[in-house]
């Protein structure tokens, strides 16, 4: 990676009461990047975003923004800008002089303030509404104009904390593209905070999922999801089925295991012999049949319908094995008269292919 | 539980003992006080009655009112008023900003000793304040001490400029705490990170939507100041009167009811119009409830 936009080097935040928010978090976000900060509430991502911005102190630990670091900066002199979640769009102001409140304040030209005002609007296309009070104004639109009021200020990254969690489902969806597509215009290094996976796999090039102060992983939405480091970021980033099991022996690059409900089994791994491991695999890698699978490579079990939930494009269906195991398989429901084929009480056959099977050991 | 409007028993029980008081002992006599300003009192045999009036003869008290003497007085007392609420702003500001932003735990206390003068009656306070400001009192003591005065505070402007500081200072402590409370803090960390000092987010932002707390402090602190009769009394002296003063010496020591009654209501009138010049503001700065 090149020299990278914002370098957080072991920042700590400790609050008074000994609450510990952020502990020891190293991360390098590159130019251009949309890096998402994921994880449960806190979990600490709002800390550590509100750090970057200078509106929190870290108690330990370095904040370089551009090259530079910002331990003694206040959040006014920082090349940061933030969209709050509240949007905080200041209510005896219109649209327009929202957004060119940070341009004033900063002794740009008036000319020049005019000029970039009317360019942000056209940008989050509000220019219709430039005379509007925000009370006059939908959710949507008064985040759009804490977006102009905070991009008209060219900053070098632009942090977003939840933007998207006050907007309702269709909205969301219209303005997580949005928000994808500003940044691609702009080309300005977005960071944006949010607890919904969905979102943050969906626009963000980087995720670093926090638990408890710590990252657990910083990687591309796809490594996360087919990679997950860890029991926490399986689980945390989309379903996922897992299943105790216990390392037997090692035989070139593949370890055997005995797995709960499943016996023993041969999958691609090189932890050591004798670990408990949890083998996790995602419930849209699973197969049902009604017999007993043919293909001798593939991990298979028998065991009951237990339920079976419909959501239109695809069915979720539990399945009961031996030892009280029980996995979730998501089936598509392909065609109008089939749905998940199977029934409640059932007798079937579940399969996937070993190299889907994730072995973790945290 | 059903609307107890809707229920006429249960309405007028509940409304009717504050209604009669009301009307007994607000409506009723301020009517009268209304009908005393249009009189005079009677001539009896070429003589002015003490008690007798004639009833609705005219204007004369109000023109009367409008005389250079009273206009000065009437001046006097509106900037007198105007200069303590200022200063009662000055001060209350920070200190309601300072209670807003101590930690969870120490705010009752803190608000407990913004309201604990009031549980000492006015009478005794104005007689402290006179103790710590006459000429051996505890100010010029403290100042001989280093050689500087002693200094003329009492009967003065100044004194009675601080009396009202000190008396009136909870009504603008209280409603100022109330709007700065409720001011969500994000609207002044968007200010300060849009490039903003702390000075500029002070008063483009935190000002105008504090606002309706401003406006509710300055009133409830011009209005009694104005009225206010005790504090130019004991502090001011003979210098210092203010209108108030008049209006209680045309009730007792004067005895002329019908000239009294017509400055108190002038007095009233000029509450009126600072409340419809509040409203006017409020409707004016949509967007920020007042």
């Amino acid at each position: 990676m090149s020299e990278p936009i914002v370098a957080i080097r072991n920042v700590s935040k400790k609050f008074p009461g000994g609450v510990i928010a952020v502990d020891d978090v190293s991360i390098d976000i590159a130019q251009n990047e949309f890096f998402a900060l994921l994880g449960p509430s806190g979990c600490g991502k709002t800390t550590l975003l509100r750090m970057i911005s200078g509106l929190e102190t870290p108690t330990s630990g370095q904040i370089i923004i551009g090259g530079e670091d910002m331990a003694l900066t206040p959040p006014n002199k920082r090349p940061t800008n933030m969209v709050f979640q509240s949007y905080a769009v200041f209510p005896h102001m219109t649209v327009a002089q929202n957004v060119a409140y940070g341009l004033k304040v900063t002794g740009v030209e008036s000319s020049e303030i005019k000029r970039r005002v009317a360019e942000g609007l056209e940008m989050v296309k509000l220019t219709a509404l430039a005379d509007r009070k925000p009370d006059q104004m939908s959710g949507g639109q008064r985040q759009r104009v804490a977006l102009a009021r905070a991009l008209v200020k060219r900053p070098k990254v632009l942090l977003l904390d939840e933007p998207l969690s006050a907007l309702d489902a269709k909205l969301r969806d219209d303005m997580r593209m949005e928000l994808t597509r500003l940044q691609e215009t702009v080309g300005i290094t977005f960071i944006i905070v949010t607890h919904d996976q969905d979102e943050a796999l969906s626009m963000a090039s980087r995720i670093a999922v926090m638990e408890k102060g710590a990252v657990q992983q910083i990687a591309t939405p796809s490594e996360l999801y087919e990679h997950p480091r860890n029991r926490f970021v399986a689980d945390f980033i989309g379903k996922v089925n897992l299943i105790d099991a216990t390392v037997l022996g090692q035989k070139g690059r593949s370890i055997s295991c005995d797995a709960k409900g499943l016996g023993k089994i041969e999958i691609a791994s090189d932890k050591a012999v004798g670990s408990s491991v949890s083998i996790a695999v995602r419930p849209e890698k699973l197969r049902i049949s009604k017999g007993r699978p043919e293909n001798k490579s593939v991990v298979k079990l028998e065991g009951t319908v237990r339920d079976v939930a419909y959501y239109g494009d695809t069915s979720h269906v539990v399945i009961e094995g031996k030892d009280g195991l029980n996995l979730s398989v998501n089936v598509q429901n392909d065609t109008r008269l089939g749905g998940a084929g199977v029934e409640r009480g059932q007798k079937v056959w579940v399969q996937w292919a070993p190299e889907d099977s994730i072995i973790l050991t945290e | 539980m059903e609307n107890w409007k809707e229920n006429r028993r249960v309405f007028w029980t509940l409304g009717a003992p504050p209604t009669i008081w009301l009307l007994a002992f607000f409506i009723i006599p301020l009517g009268f006080l209304f009908i005393m300003s249009f009189s005079d009192k009677a001539v009896i045999d070429g003589q002015v009655s003490i008690t007798e009036y004639d009833y609705l003869t005219g204007i004369a008290n109000y023109i009367r009112a409008f005389e250079s003497l009273y206009l000065t007085i009437i001046w006097k007392s509106i900037w007198i008023s105007a200069l303590a609420t200022a200063l009662c702003l000055l001060t209350a500001y920070p200190i309601a900003f300072g209670i807003c932003f101590a930690p969870e735990r120490w705010k009752p206390l803190l608000l407990l000793l913004v309201i604990l003068p009031f549980w000492i009656n006015l009478l005794i306070r104005t007689y402290a304040l006179i103790a710590v400001f006459r000429t051996q009192g505890y100010v010029n003591k403290v100042l001989g001490v280093v050689g500087v005065g002693p200094f003329e505070m009492l009967y003065n402007n100044f004194a009675v400029i601080f009396g009202l500081v000190y008396v009136f200072m909870p009504f603008m402590v209280l409603p100022l705490y109330a709007t700065i409370e409720r001011l969500d803090k994000s609207y002044l960390e968007a200010s300060l990170d849009l490039g903003a000092s702390q000075f500029t987010t002070f008063m483009k932002v935190t000002v105008p939507l504090t606002m309706p707390g401003i406006i509710s402090g300055v009133i409830l602190v011009f209005i009694p100041c104005l009225g206010s009769f005790l504090t130019p009394d004991l502090l001011g002296g003979a210098n210092a009167i203010m209108i108030g003063n008049v209006i209680e010496r045309q009730f007792k020591a004067a005895n002329d009811w019908p000239f009294g009654a017509a400055l108190s209501f002038l007095l009233m009138y000029a509450t009126f119009g600072a409340l419809a010049l509040r409203w006017l503001i409020a409707s004016r700065s949509k967007g920020v409830d007042v």
